[in-house]
């Protein structure tokens, strides 16, 4: 019962963050968003900086979840990342402040994750379904072996730029019709 | 008194460092005292001849048209087989085939040519045996104890561990704090120095060297040497994919890994991450 109010906070939380701004919103803004006391929101997270690591958490599994769903089917690396971007670009648009809080957030206000969630600390469950996509690809000879962050920048700051540009009104297009460009973009970047 | 057991001990295509390992037990003239060794190629016996024997112990690899006592070495080896009650087959050579050849039951990639003999064999790979091990299986075949095999053939009581069971590293490999040189004393050699410890079945940390010491607590990587694709190419070298090590420790499920290696590398040991002798206490922030 706990663990479900504390989701529904932490969706009202990541409007909030998006709409107004992380440091702008105030605990007391997500309480009176929920109809909640903010001594009772304090029951749930004993901080803004607690609910900032747990919003990590939570959109890291999720996301990691998902791209482990991708991992287990027996298709070639190529379908896979067309898969992962695809994914990545759904959620862009459909949870637009899940991306932006990832992006806007966690790796703009570093300063905040000091405490608990330095390094893989919140983000491994997405970071380490990333490496098990990029080894495998390696071990059925389809990507190239090369350094892990030369991959890994090359293939999130990609998808994270295209997105960023998009929630910026830059691009002309709908983002799901750069999803076949990009992929292919990262394919040949990655591929043997 | 009973019967000292019988032993012939012949060398294939090999090297005799096995024999040379085994030479400095600690306790050989006890040991040889307790059995009756009628063929060694390296010590005072009799003459070689094909004969009885309860124990064989073979060292080195087979390999065939290879001539030994102006016979075909496989010819005597089967000769040998059927006159025997035991087969040890010592070392990493004449278990898998090793460096030189090929193995008694198995080799690198599929069975060897006496699988017939399963029962009788125990196989001891090392490059060389630790002595320890030799007497160990000799001391529990003399006092008729039964030993315990794995699936390959090798007594648990030694190869169910893996060298890395006792390293001294154990605290930089649980931090993911890598060695940057050999000869330190400090990091972990799995991640760039390739040591193989955390998937090598063998007590080398457990039972030490000369009683003294072993590869990897002496700062050189655990070359991988019991185990059967032995030796693998770059021994100096931790094969990786993507940055992530081919082979990740036994009984552990890949995921499970790199999310523990993840966390235990971000959350620092700052103790570790320094040379030993110039950390101070006062450093530690807690």
């Amino acid at each position: 019962m706990k663990e479900s109010k504390k989701e529904v906070i932490m969706k009202t939380a990541l409007t909030l963050f998006a709409k107004k701004g992380f440091y702008v919103t105030t605990i007391a803004d997500i309480a009176k968003e929920m109809g909640m006391s903010v001594g009772n929101m304090y029951n749930y997270f004993a901080s803004k900086e607690a609910l900032a690591k747990e919003l990590l958490l939570y959109t890291s599994r999720k996301f990691g979840d998902e791209i482990r769903k991708i991992n287990e089917q027996t298709i070639t690396s190529k379908e896979k990342i067309e898969k992962i971007i695809e994914l990545y670009f759904t959620m862009a648009v459909n949870e637009p402040e899940l991306v932006d809080y990832f992006m806007r957030v966690y790796l703009s206000n570093k300063e905040i994750f000091n405490n608990g969630c330095e390094g893989m600390l919140c983000v491994s469950a997405f970071v380490t379904e990333i490496m098990i996509f990029f080894e495998e690809g390696v071990r059925k000879k389809e990507l190239k072996n090369q350094d892990f962050f030369v991959a890994f920048g090359l293939f999130m700051g990609y998808i994270g730029g295209i997105v960023f540009l998009n929630n910026d009104g830059v691009l002309p297009k709908p983002l799901s019709e750069y999803s076949k460009d990009v992929s292919e973009n990262i394919y040949n970047a990655l591929k043997a | 008194m009973l019967l000292k057991p019988k032993i012939i001990w012949i060398d294939g295509v090999g090297c005799n460092g096995c024999s040379h390992s085994f030479f400095n037990l600690t306790y050989i003239d006890t040991l040889l005292n307790k059995i009756e060794l009628l063929y060694h190629p390296l010590l005072d016996t009799d003459e070689f001849k094909i004969q009885k024997s309860d124990i064989l112990i073979i060292e080195g690899a087979l390999k065939d048209n290879f001539q030994k006592f102006n016979k075909n070495l496989i010819e005597i080896v089967e000769d040998l087989f059927s006159l025997t009650t035991k087969i040890i087959a010592l070392g990493s050579c004449a278990s898998f085939g090793g460096i030189f050849g090929e193995g008694i039951l198995f080799n690198k990639e599929n069975l060897g040519r006496f699988y017939n003999y399963k029962d009788k064999i125990i196989n001891l790979p090392g490059c060389p045996i630790h002595p320890e091990w030799l007497g160990y299986v000799l001391e529990m075949i003399i006092t008729k104890k039964p030993i315990v095999l794995d699936e390959e053939n090798r007594p648990k009581e030694i190869y169910s561990f893996v060298s890395h069971s006792g390293c001294v590293r154990n605290e930089y490999f649980d931090w993911k704090v890598d060695s940057e040189d050999f000869g330190t004393k400090e990091g972990c050699l799995f991640y760039n120095q390739g040591c193989q410890g955390p998937f090598t079945h063998s007590s080398c940390n457990k039972i030490l060297w000369n009683e003294v010491s072993s590869k990897p607590r002496a700062g050189l990587p655990c070359f991988g040497c019991t185990e059967r694709n032995f030796p693998k190419i770059n021994l100096f070298q931790t094969d990786t994919m993507m940055g992530i090590p081919t082979k990740i420790p036994l009984g552990v499920n890949k995921r499970a890994y790199l999310t523990l290696a993840g966390i235990a590398k971000s959350l620092k040991n700052e103790r570790l991450e320094k040379r030993l002798f110039e950390y101070e206490k006062t450093n530690n922030k807690n």
